[in-house]
């Protein structure tokens, strides 16, 4: 045995004090506060870099130069890698990259995390982490809308352009426009700018002043105003067009997207006939707000409640606890709130841990840390209720658009379905394979969820959370390969 | 800043270090690897973060794999997948 596998085989005996899902914002200060205050943790994340989305980063040992500038806060960033690489030295810390979570167990003596190392391809090994607690910081995903053409390659997510310059300093495109609604669609025009993309155009869907009903709430954050300066500034020095009450509804090209149709949407989200103006492009990127990642936490039983954005997301105490015990949560599957909000989030998770166990220092303040919380909070209430999903979304869609990527369901199937009775996703799904296909349905849910209901889901009714965790579809192999004493 | 390849249904795809096979094939000009189960259609990377599985390909004869996650490396012999890869 070697000593690695020594320090394996002892873990996969003792139950660490925290396990954490995902290494972002939330999931990083979470497990360098509670292992700088004693506690041993088990990070893992399914990424080959510490950072989750937000901070993205090349794997070690790459060499790609110049990621960094696409990074905000990258101080932050480096001081809590620093610390985790630090506990890690230690043991303190046991930091599993490349490790995708595919189920969770709950017990009286804690939780049990199956994960699958897949850092190798073909070599897929099974392994069961164990701790006290779990907390969920499992991140977020964008949201879809589907549009006439938007399964053409060249056609992608705005975090997909986004993944592709900070995580491999990769261009999609070179003529690349980008739509949706939210702040989130800035910094991805600006960082493709920056690496010489022209940008033909940012298409918000919303308008603007509806961020004015919410002036407490953003008077309350000035560098956030700071923020959005900075980038009007450099949408302004790149000449970037900006358009709103616009967006995209329609995709062309025969192989790969050539071109798009944009046009104008009234007040209330319905698209303006007459107002279709077409673009040439050689790359898209698309997003309407984000999805949470809920499956560790839905399969556990966490009760859940609506987001202003149709979301469901995580409910929480003060100390970021879940209403199933020794389970908390963080960042965005709370609520869509933005990596500021996460990484405090991640903060009091941990503090509250430590307070429980006795191993705090109670003597540390968190006033100022709920204050700056409470604050996050209400800024990113604000952004969901000025960012909505276009009530009239659907009637950019023609019969033939597809609608479920993964099982090529088109709009017309889905819309027999609604006619003959079928009233939300799941009976759509029942019906006519939406949302069955390799993805489970976390990129068709919420649009297909919209056309059954005939709405757009909200915070009273909110689009069900994807339950199944496909993240890492398992080979038998890896299964038999599991060594028998990490078995039950 | 040092290059290398990796094989691509026959061809040589150069990447730096630390990209995934995805973001090699874009920055290739490449943007569709895989045609769908059903229909046909070219499809590539699209979320770029491993949630949708539009980007499958098969790498040293291993199907299914996301080539947005999955990293490049010198030598890899990686081929494009027909269908879903659910008929494995
Ligand atoms: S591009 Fe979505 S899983 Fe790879």
């Amino acid at each position: 045995m070697t000593a690695e596998d020594r320090r394996a085989h002892t873990r996969a005996h003792t139950r660490a004090d925290l396990l954490v899902a995902g290494g972002g914002p939330a999931g990083l200060t979470a497990a360098a506060t509670a292992a700088s205050g004693g506690l041993s943790v088990v990070l893992v994340d399914s990424g080959h870099a510490l950072g989750g989305q937000y901070w993205r980063h090349p794997p070690a040992g790459a060499q790609m130069s110049g990621t960094d500038g696409f990074h905000h806060d990258l101080t932050a960033y480096r001081s809590l890698v620093d610390t985790i690489s630090g506990h890690a030295e230690t043991g303190l810390v046991d930091l599993r990259l490349g490790h995708h979570a595919w189920t969770v167990r709950r017990d009286e003596d804690g939780i049990e995390l199956h994960v699958v190392d897949r850092r190798r391809p073909g070599a897929d090994r099974a392994v069961v982490l164990r701790g006290r607690r779990l907390l969920v910081a499992s991140g977020a995903y964008d949201r879809q809308l589907p549009f006439p053409g938007w399964d053409l390659p060249g056609v992608y997510t705005a975090g997909a352009l986004q993944a592709l310059l900070k995580g491999g300093g990769v261009a999609a495109g070179r003529r690349v426009l980008v739509a949706g609604t939210g702040p989130f669609l800035l910094p991805v025009a600006v960082g493709l700018a920056d690496a010489g993309v022209r940008v033909v155009g940012v298409h918000e869907a919303n308008d603007p002043r509806r961020w004015l009903r919410h002036a407490r709430a953003v008077a309350a954050l000035p560098g956030k105003a700071v923020e959005g300066v900075e980038y009007a500034a450099a949408l302004l020095r790149h000449r970037i067009p900006v358009r709103v009450r616009s967006t995209v509804v329609a995709a062309h090209g025969r192989e790969r997207v050539e071109a798009v149709t944009v046009a104008r949407l009234d007040r209330d989200g319905r698209l303006i006939e007459g107002t279709q103006q077409r673009i040439a492009v050689d790359a898209v990127g698309v997003g309407w707000g984000f999805t949470p990642q809920l499956e560790l936490a839905v399969s556990l039983g966490c009760e859940l409640i609506g987001s202003e954005d149709g979301n469901a997301v995580v409910d929480v105490d003060a100390w970021q606890r879940t209403s199933v015990p020794g389970v908390l949560a963080a960042g965005e599957t709370t609520g869509i709130g933005g990596a500021l909000l996460a990484g405090l989030e991640g903060r009091l998770a941990a503090e509250g841990l430590l307070r429980e166990v006795g191993c705090g220092a109670p003597s540390v303040r968190l006033r100022p840390v709920r204050r700056a919380v409470a604050r996050q909070r209400a800024f990113s209430r604000a952004m969901r209720e000025a960012h909505p999903v276009p009530a009239g979304w659907p009637a950019w869609l023609d019969d033939e658009t597809t609608i479920c990527r993964c099982e090529e369901v088109r709009h017309r199937v889905v819309r027999e379905a609604v006619a003959s009775g079928a009233s939300d996703g799941r009976q759509v799904k029942q019906l006519t394979r939406t949302g069955m296909g390799w993805c489970q349905g976390r990129i068709c849910g919420f649009a297909v969820e919209c056309l059954a209901r005939g709405e757009v889901p909200g915070v009273a009714a909110p689009a069900p959370a994807s339950e199944r965790l496909v993240a890492a579809p398992l080979t038998l192999g890896a299964l038999a390969r599991l060594p028998s004493h990490e078995v039950e | 800043m040092s290059t290398s390849t990796f094989r691509f249904d026959g061809t040589d795809i150069a990447f730096v270090p630390g990209q995934s096979v995805g973001a090699a094939l874009v920055a290739a000009g490449r943007p569709s690897w895989r045609t769908t189960r059903h229909e046909g259609s070219p499809r590539g990377l699209f979320c770029g973060i491993g949630v949708c599985f539009d980007c499958l390909v098969t790498v040293d004869g291993f199907p299914n794999e996301r080539a947005c996650l999955v990293l490049a490396e010198a030598g890899q012999q990686v081929s494009t997948q027909e269908g879903s890869g659910h008929d494995r």
